[in-house]
């Protein structure tokens, strides 16, 4: 079980809290991660990813423990605590404009 | 019982606001999507209770939603636009190629018999279809390959198609118009389009007469009288008798002839209104006072409207999707400002009053008369 953290609006857009907890089918990756979500929510297609790229939009980081994850490969393994359940995948708004 | 519901999209939100055919008393629901941008809301003709907005923001992208109770509920749907096989490139600002980029949905245009199939026009501009309620987008590339796409360059917005037009006589008629490209006609449901700019001078660009490359702001027209068309340009207001085969300036006595929006009477097709702003680098009203221009014999002769419009120290704009007209007797005519007032008015313009004041910029304002 992946814990992963929206930023609020897309927390709003999906109708869910902002932890919400999935179950993924193999190893940890953003890749494996971020398909899952999309499955299970997929009004948020798009808004984390472009549809077209699957690279993460601009504005978007992933954060996990005191990590900055956003410039990772996305098929590399998240940290442990993370595949482990233990810390939350972040998914964050950056901090631009009003 | 007729009923009007003016749907509003504000640069933090949309905003529905209803109220009887007396047009007095005013319901504000809202704000929808709060903290996103909605470029624009739009009702089918074919089923009132279908609604569509569209939803983006630079961290998140493009969301549509779709109601199908009138705006009480909204779910999303499909936001999946992508050019077709190489987008290829356009001009950027400083004149070098730049790769044609999806951004948003600028304007919704719904069909007027079916309302699950509605038009997206989209920055960087293309033009897309969807004919199964929003679900899935299908681009109609001859929009953005046609022959000078690559010359095109962004206004000061971005290169966006953000009007749509549907000749209600004849579907397969379209027109389109992009800044700051200028306006483009189908006559084939959107398969091939040609440039419809003849007639129309832009100083600043290399040709002032140039096929494309001017800044339309908005195009309208009456429905009874298709062949007509109505345009505010970056600079001066246009007409053409001839669906845009040609286009004749009509300024005439305006005091400044810059401005974004232009709408038609719904029922007297030579009737027709603009809001002057004072320059492309000065985006108020000129003198600070908020005027509505409105002409009765087709233009070159137009009347201020004042009555309950701020006529000093007002300083906003009105952009160029945010004037409506409602199909009541007498019309209504609906704008809303950069500065969070949706002004109406229910004798044609005669008179004015501010159905909110403090919305957030206001960048879409559409009307739907109700039975």
């Amino acid at each position: 079980m992946i814990r992963v953290v929206l930023p609020q609006h897309l927390s709003a857009l999906a109708g869910t809290g902002r932890e919400i907890e999935l179950d993924i089918d193999g190893p940890a990756t953003q890749r494996l991660v971020l398909d899952t979500l999309e499955s299970a929510y997929p009004m948020l297609r798009g808004t984390v990813r472009d549809p077209a790229t699957r690279r993460r939009r601009p504005f978007i980081r992933f954060f996990a423990g005191n990590q900055d994850l956003s410039h990772e490969p996305p098929d590399a393994p998240l940290p442990e605590a993370v595949a482990a359940g233990t810390e939350p995948f972040h998914v964050v708004g950056a901090m631009a404009g009003g | 019982m007729t009923a009007v519901r003016v749907l509003v999209g504000t640069q933090k939100g949309g905003f529905v606001l209803a109220a009887d055919g007396g047009r007095t008393d005013w319901t504000v629901d809202g704000p929808y999507f709060g903290g996103w941008e909605i470029y624009h809301m739009a009702a089918s003709p074919a089923d009132p209770d279908r609604l569509y907005a569209s939803q983006s923001t630079g961290w998140f992208g493009q969301v549509v939603q779709r109601s199908d109770d009138g705006g009480r509920s909204w779910h999303p749907v499909g936001n999946d636009l992508r050019y077709r096989g190489d987008p290829g490139t356009h001009l950027w600002y400083d004149g070098t190629p730049h790769p044609w980029e999806f951004t948003r949905i600028w304007h919704l245009e719904p069909s007027l018999t079916d309302p699950d199939t509605l038009f997206a026009g989209t920055e960087d501009a293309g033009l897309f279809v969807s004919t199964d309620g929003a679900a899935t987008w299908t681009e109609l590339p001859g929009l953005r390959t046609h022959h000078s796409a690559g010359s095109w360059q962004p206004g000061a917005g971005g290169l966006c198609v953000h009007t749509v037009l549907v000749d209600p006589s004849n579907p397969e008629h379209l027109h389109v118009a992009i800044s700051a490209a200028g306006v483009f006609r189908s006559d084939d449901g959107g398969q091939t389009w040609v440039a419809a700019n003849r007639g129309l001078r832009s100083e600043g660009i290399p040709d002032p007469d140039a096929e494309t490359g001017h800044c339309v702001h908005r195009i309208a027209r009456h429905p009874a009288r298709p062949d007509v068309l109505f345009m505010q340009k970056h600079w001066d207001v246009m007409r053409s008798e001839d669906r845009g085969e040609s286009w004749q300036e009509i300024s005439g006595d305006l005091p400044s002839d810059f401005g974004f929006p232009i709408a038609v009477h719904a029922h007297e097709p030579d009737t027709v209104y603009v809001v002057p702003i004072t320059s492309d680098s000065q985006h108020y009203p000129p003198d600070g006072r908020l005027r509505v221009y409105r002409t009765r014999v087709g233009g070159e002769e137009w009347e201020p409207l004042t009555r309950g419009l701020p006529q000093h120290d007002c300083y906003v704009n009105v952009l160029r999707n945010a004037m409506a007209v409602d199909t009541l007797d007498p019309c209504g005519i609906y704008f809303g400002t950069t500065g969070g007032q949706v002004y109406a008015s229910s004798d044609a313009g005669d008179t004015w009053n501010p159905i909110v004041r403090d919305l957030p910029r206001v960048l879409s304002v559409e009307v739907q008369a109700l039975s």
